[in-house]
């Protein structure tokens, strides 16, 4: 009956996409591994990054596998194996009496509050094309030229403030990470 | 027709759910990382959901840009992890309690 209504294709990659995501969303907080987490963490962007390209945002779903699934995914795998952290975590200790419960109704609460406020809204806020002035995206080639030009004009100044932040983040993190040999080389000199 | 944008939405809002889920009850800080990864992708899915929608580029950006702030924030995160496991031998964020009372 849905696949009477809507085209297969786009059906068959919504469930892909939907399956995709959220076994491995489960799989983040179910596997007991932190490594095995990850690689579950690896299968949710996939998923992600197949929804971008199901609604035509190309470059996003590139970006996702390249940044998420190559940088992010790498980062903290590097972390977990370079701090030995990679044995079983004690889910099955509970200091909080009742934290699951409450944790669950709270999200429980939320999921369902947005869906009701999105679904009082008929799915979509706002007027059509706010900001392109009427001319509709690119539907089937993509639109990679739409948003760089909108990210190299509009949004100017915030993608500069990106490269800053990304310098100061680089420089925090080497910071953090490093240890301190100050006296150590104080003393050898 | 295509898939309608409900749908996509609802994935999105069950995703964030999950990761909301994680934060609030893993206790290693590695995996309430990935669980708020888990978060700031459903939020790029709405975003791009509510792009194609409204047919504005504006969504998509502001993906681009929330990409940025979390591999900045992910870099930072992992520093403070690296730090901390350094001075205390676990991620577990109960045994951090020297700031309780």
């Amino acid at each position: 009956m849905i696949a009477a209504t809507y085209a297969l294709p786009s059906v068959l990659i919504f469930v892909t996409t939907a399956i995709m995501v959220l076994v491995g969303a489960t799989g983040v907080l179910a596997l007991k591994n932190p490594v095995h987490s990850t690689i579950s963490l690896i299968m949710t962007l996939f998923g992600v990054a197949i929804a971008f390209v199901a609604q035509s945002a190309d470059f996003l779903a590139a970006v996702q596998i390249i940044v998420y699934a190559g940088a992010i995914v790498v980062l903290f795998l590097f972390v977990i194996m370079f701090l030995g952290v990679d044995r079983p975590d004690a889910t099955r200790v509970e200091p909080l009496v009742g934290q699951r419960p409450f944790a669950a109704a709270g999200v429980l609460v939320t999921v369902a509050g947005i869906i009701a406020l999105m679904a009082r809204s008929h799915w979509v806020t706002g007027a059509m094309s706010v900001s392109s002035n009427g001319t509709p995206l690119a539907s089937s080639a993509g639109n990679v030229k739409e948003l760089g030009t909108a990210v190299f004009t509009t949004y100017l100044f915030a993608f500069e403030a990106t490269s800053a932040l990304l310098i100061i983040a680089v420089v925090g993190a080497i910071v953090l990470s490093r240890r301190e040999r100050t006296a150590d080389l104080e003393e050898d000199a | 027709m295509n898939v309608p944008a409900a749908w996509y939405l609802i994935l999105a809002a069950v995703l964030f759910g999950i990761g909301a889920f994680g934060v609030l009850t893993r206790r290693s800080a590695l995996i309430m990382f990935m669980c708020i990864e888990l978060m700031l992708n459903a939020v790029n899915l709405t975003f791009v959901t509510f792009s194609r929608t409204l047919s504005d580029i504006g969504g998509q950006a502001s993906v681009f840009f929330v990409m940025v702030v979390a591999a900045a924030e992910v870099t930072v995160g992992l520093g403070i992890v690296v730090a901390i496991f350094r001075r205390r031998s676990s991620t577990s964020v109960d045994e951090l309690s020297e700031m309780k009372g």
